[in-house]
């Protein structure tokens, strides 16, 4: 057997990411409270060299390392490019709260520096063992980092609640990975692909796959697996939800990808109906119980459910174009999804927590500008033109319909309307009601920036959608 | 090429600019702020159209037509934005821009102590970035657009003082009534889109003649000309728009909005979109006589029946109102016999000397403290003499009273309509003629009872009556100026020579204004041909009885109200076009609306649908949220059961 030095090249960000973080935790050791800000520009830096790292080396070219369990592709750098930009918006965000918290520790830069580093391995995955071991550093700095807030009983008992219903997820997941690897006696997802095409052990390959696919709906937050969500949104500090909320959709889109498109193909027909079910479930869950819900995170938990059931649409066509559209989705999801939690953390301060709706009664008063901002954000997610979340919409309904399933986008359309209600319900109490409380929004000058270019950004990509619609067509390699 | 580009994109912008910088910081920059900016905005747009004006007209620079953005691409159908510059487009810029400038200069004094000041300059600086889009665009989309956001500022407007019922009933009518219209205009859209499988002009002018002899079946077993339909339901919005019968209820109303507004949006630019709009698509109207046989009878029914209204209204805007829907029945008139150029050169005299009329109108009510009503006026001559001598300008002009603006443009108008063999040609014909008579009365009535006979106002308003400041009385005379001239500047090229070629398209058959222009000398000698007409000395016959009737023996009118009760109160009733409209179409969608809600909404939806689900939901989130109990058990349980159903349904079907 020749022995051959593995391609480290096509790895160098994940290198990056890996030293930097580790940097990071010893660096911080020796940091007294006050210069903690050394902590936070190191992961910041981290974000931007990786990001610059991922971007030049970018190419269509499909390259396998490391015995093939690692794959460097277009949608694997558009994506991680993306997980950046998220981590980075969120460590951004995230800084004012933790100080006012007295959360502003090392830890949960390290936590989320390895948590970057989990999704960039699961984005690249192109083993079985890769997928899991990407997912299991993600879920392990995730469960960390709900509990940051150690005196919170709510942020405990929603750690505890997801560590445990994760760990059951994984079974699962691992379970079906072992009925694959047992019918097709490879952890390769390009092995399991041309095994899959030919195999004659249907029942066992699909016994895996509901398996398979129940982990994965755990870890997008699809129905009946999403209990999770709502709790832990509310139960971890704003700070975290923001985390959880964005980049690792971003992650587990492509770990769909990976699994379902790269690895089960030959399955299509079988775990499009396990999607259908799923996304139905999601979007019918997920925007109903949002009405009823009171706290903005736990709405905005509900929303989450409710996109990705809209995801799930994308992915289910099976298609290139279904899944460009599904990736456009997801990233627009993300931005989104940064917005919406970036207001409570600019609206909170220290004792104070603005995640109830009434919140933002008579917003539009105390500051008209975010009012605005608040405002496209909402009636993104509820998917108004022009903003962005319209076209994600109807990028992946206009996907369903050329694979047949207009019945489907019929259905998705009938949620979307219900779901309008509770979006357009904080517009409403924005501009409509009188505030509760006057106090003057006092943050720092960083966030106000970061916060306007996010909500205008979605503004502007939704009169602008062709560029990143393009990228994301490129990326899956339909153009 | 590139440089005009960026000159038309700022004519248009900097109006958008101003506004929003009144309208989003006008508490921040006060009122003198946002006069200022919004001035300067479409200072510069004015300044621009001039110089477009000259490249395009005088210096003949090719015409402009490119597209600037690309908004999207639906199945090969692309929605842009885009400019087609040309003659008749370089005109409506320069008359949009300089009338909106003198009506944003006179706002100053008008509106000066308006709480609501720097709301109202961001409206008209709105209005004219709307205009100029309608005007400037080469697509249908584009002229959707800007008819809807003309539309929406229109409503804002007339409602500007929303504290006041009327005025929140007139606009809630302008809109409702104007949606009429639209839907017209918007299914026109849609033929032609249907048709042609573009919205761009030169696409659509260009494919036109070979779809003439195309028919439709809107009703199955009927087949339709194409382009009647699409030109008659283009016109549907016209009628909206341009206040056409029976579509115009909303003008007079929209008179309870401010006098600047009236002048700017409801007499000079905004309701002759329709003329302008049936004048840029003349390609497709040219190919349907039945199409233009509408037009005429529409346009010589408002002319007609408009005009007697004004003699019976005592409020001063509204007799200027009615006037308006007369004028603007002349110019639909126009459209209809073929003769574009004149129903646009029309539009442009009108333009100025309305504009002048109503503004002149604000000065008096200014000075007369916002008394609308001439039987409370009269003898104002000696007190504001600026007001009056632009006012009788005005209206000589109006009556056509021969050399001024408005002499040449309506002599015109009727020649072409002599002229035409068209289907209803007779009748318009009739009722243009008899227009200019009852033009001319009601115009002088109303100068004579406001500024001749005895003072009627109180002891305490007549002490304070004094000319009105500059800021009024400058645009006064601004527009006093093209009142008289430019009808003998222009009428030899707009109408007979080749200022709008390549503008406007006319059938060789239809072609009445070429016919005319063959006896055509000068401006001069066009003067002594309207001599020998009767219209002349119909509208010094009408100016001569308004004397006689309101100044010598106002007894005689006070006689004929008693007479001729009945026909005194058809005219005050405005023919029941009110009374039917708000007995039948509102009655009748609010009985049939009561119908429906208390079957459909109270029972079906509300009682069954909404409340049932309502209840269905609540039942359903009740026994789901016990799953969502927070207990972890609960959430492990649920994701054991969702694994066994996806097992049983996916599994046990293979085996």
């Amino acid at each position: 057997m020749p022995f051959a030095i593995p391609n480290y090249n096509v790895a160098i960000p994940e290198m990056f990411v890996l030293g930097m973080a580790c940097l990071v935790l010893i660096v911080d050791l020796f940091l007294t409270e006050r210069s903690r800000t050394v902590t936070y520009l190191l992961s910041q830096a981290t974000m931007v060299g990786a990001a610059v790292l991922t971007l030049t080396t970018y190419s269509q070219e499909v390259v396998l390392a490391f015995s093939g369990t690692f794959v460097r592709d277009a949608m694997g750098d558009v994506l991680k490019a993306f997980i950046y930009l998220s981590a980075f918006i969120v460590f951004l965000y995230a800084k004012p709260y933790l100080q006012a918290r007295k959360l502003f520790k090392g830890e949960f830069y390290v936590l989320g520096l390895f948590g970057v580093l989990g999704m960039m391995v699961l984005v690249s995955a192109h083993s079985l063992l890769t997928v899991y071991l990407g997912l299991e550093l993600l879920a392990l700095s995730l469960y960390a980092m709900v509990a940051l807030q150690r005196d919170s009983i709510f942020a405990s008992e929603s750690a505890m609640k997801y560590f445990i219903l994760g760990a059951l997820a994984s079974g699962m997941l691992l379970y079906g990975m072992s009925m694959l690897y047992g019918a097709t006696g490879s952890l390769d997802l390009g092995e399991i692909s041309r095994e899959v095409a030919t195999t004659k052990m249907e029942l066992v390959m699909v016994f895996g796959l509901v398996f398979i696919v129940v982990g994965l709906a755990f870890k997008l937050g699809a129905v009946p697996f999403h209990m999770w969500m709502p709790d832990v949104y509310q139960g971890a500090p704003t700070a975290v939800t923001l985390y959880i909320a964005s980049a690792p959709k971003i992650a587990a889109f492509a770990m769909v990808i990976r699994l379902l498109n790269d690895g089960l193909y030959g399955l299509h027909m079988h775990w499009q109906d396990m999607l259908v079910i799923l996304a139905i479930l999601s979007m019918a869950v997920g925007n109903i119980f949002a009405i009823a819900q009171f706290n903005l995170k736990r709405m905005l938990a509900y929303s989450t459910i409710a996109h990705m059931g809209y995801l799930l649409l994308g992915i289910l066509t099976g298609s290139g174009d279904g899944y460009a559209a599904a990736m456009f989705y997801t990233l627009s999801y993300a931005l989104m999804s940064l917005g919406g939690f970036g207001m409570i953390i600019l609206l909170s301060r220290a004792g104070f927590e603005a995640d109830r709706l009434d919140d933002f009664k008579g917003l539009n008063e105390r500051s008209p500008w975010y009012a605005f901002m608040m405002l496209i954000l909402m009636f993104s997610m509820a998917g108004v033109p022009p903003f962005l979340g319209f076209w994600a919409k109807v990028s992946v309904l206009r996907e369903l319909i050329h694979v047949d399933m207009t019945w489907l986008a019929i259905v998705a359309v009938v949620f979307s309307i219900i779901g309008a209600f509770y979006y357009l319900r904080i517009v409403k109490l924005m501009y409509f009601d009188k505030a509760e409380d006057n106090s003057e929004i006092k943050q720092d000058l960083d966030l106000h920036v970061a916060l306007s270019a996010n909500s205008l950004g979605i503004l502007v990509l939704g009169i602008m959608p062709g560029p990143l619609m393009a990228l994301c067509a490129s990326a899956i390699g339909v153009m | 090429m590139d440089d005009m580009k960026d000159i038309y994109l700022l004519i248009v912008l900097a109006p958008l600019l101003g506004s929003a910088i009144a309208g989003l910081f006008g508490k921040y920059i006060g009122r003198s702020g946002a006069h200022w900016v919004t001035i300067i905005g479409v200072a510069t747009s004015t300044i621009l159209s001039l110089i477009v004006f000259k490249d395009i007209v005088i210096d003949g620079a090719p015409v402009f037509n490119e597209t600037i953005y690309t908004w999207m691409v639906v199945d090969g159908v692309r929605f842009e934005v885009g400019f087609l510059v040309d003659s008749l487009t370089a005109m409506m810029m320069v008359v949009v821009t300089f009338v909106s400038l003198m009506v944003h200069i006179y706002t100053i004094g008008y509106m000066h102590d308006d709480p609501g000041y720097q709301r109202f300059f961001s409206y008209i600086s709105l209005f004219t970035f709307s205009m100029l889009m309608l005007v400037m665009a080469n697509n249908f989309m584009q002229l959707f657009f800007g008819w809807e956001a003309v539309g929406l500022v229109s409503y804002l407007l007339i409602g500007f003082w929303y504290k006041k019922p009327t005025a929140i009933y007139a606009n809630l009518k302008a809109f409702l009534v104007n949606r009429v219209g639209d839907f017209g205009f918007l299914l026109g859209i849609a033929a032609v889109l249907m048709y042609f499988n573009s919205l761009d002009y030169a696409d659509v002018f260009a494919a036109a003649p070979l779809m003439q002899d195309m028919t439709m079946q809107v009703i199955p077993g009927q087949d339709w000309s194409l382009m009647a339909v699409i030109g008659i339901l283009l016109f549907i919005g016209a009628m909206g728009k341009s206040a056409q019968v029976p579509l115009h209820v909303w003008l007079p109303d929209s008179m309870e909005g401010p006098t600047p507004i009236s002048a700017l949006i409801h007499a000079a630019t905004m309701v002759t979109a329709g003329i302008f709009m049936v004048a840029r698509m003349s390609p497709l109207y040219e190919l349907s006589e039945t199409a233009l046989s509408v037009i005429l009878v529409i346009g010589s029914i408002t002319a007609l029946f408009m005009g007697l209204l004004g003699i019976v209204q005592n409020d001063i805007k509204r007799v200027v109102a009615y006037s308006t829907l007369s004028q603007l029945g002349y110019m639909v008139v126009a459209l209809g016999a073929s003769a574009y150029a004149a129903g646009v050169f029309h539009l442009m005299t009108h333009a100025f000397f309305k504009a002048l009329l109503f503004l002149a109108a604000g000065s008096v009510i200014i000075a007369m403290h916002h008394e609308q009503d001439m039987r409370n006026m009269g003898g104002l001559k000696k007190y504001m003499p600026i007001t009056y001598w632009t006012m009788l300008i005005g209206s000589l002009a109006l009556i056509g009273f021969p050399g001024f603006a408005g002499f040449f443009s309506k002599d015109a108008i009727i020649e072409a309509v002599h002229h035409s063999e068209i289907a209803g040609a007779g009748f318009a014909y009739f009722s243009v003629v008899v227009g200019v008579f009852i033009t001319a009365f009601y115009s002088f009535r109303m100068f004579f009872l406001v500024f001749h006979g005895k003072e009627r106002m109180d002891e305490h308003t007549r002490s304070h009556i004094h000319e009105s400041p500059w800021v009024v009385t400058v645009p006064l005379i601004a527009l006093a100026i093209p009142s008289i001239i430019i009808g003998a500047i222009y009428i030899g090229p707009m109408l007979f020579g080749d200022f709008f070629t390549g503008a406007i398209f006319v059938l060789p058959e239809h072609d009445v204004l070429g016919e005319i222009g063959q006896g055509y000398s000068g401006w001069g000698g066009f003067i002594l041909h309207g001599m020998q007409g009767i219209a002349v000395y119909l509208a010094l016959a009408g100016a001569g009885a308004a004397w006689y009737l309101y100044m010598k023996r106002p007894d005689i009118p006070t006689m004929f109200k008693e007479k001729l009760s009945i026909v005194y109160k058809v005219l005050d009733n405005k023919y029941g076009f009110d009374d039917f409209n708000e007995k039948f179409f509102a009655g009748g969608s609010r009985r049939l609306g009561g119908a429906l809600w208390g079957v459909g909404d109270v029972k079906i939806i509300d009682g069954f649908v909404v409340n049932g689900t309502a209840k269905g939901v609540v039942w359903l989130a009740g026994v789901l949220r016990n799953l969502q109990s927070g207990f972890l058990y609960h959430y492990a349980f649920a994701m054991i059961i969702g694994l066994l159903l996806l097992i049983i349904l996916f599994v046990m079907t293979i085996g």
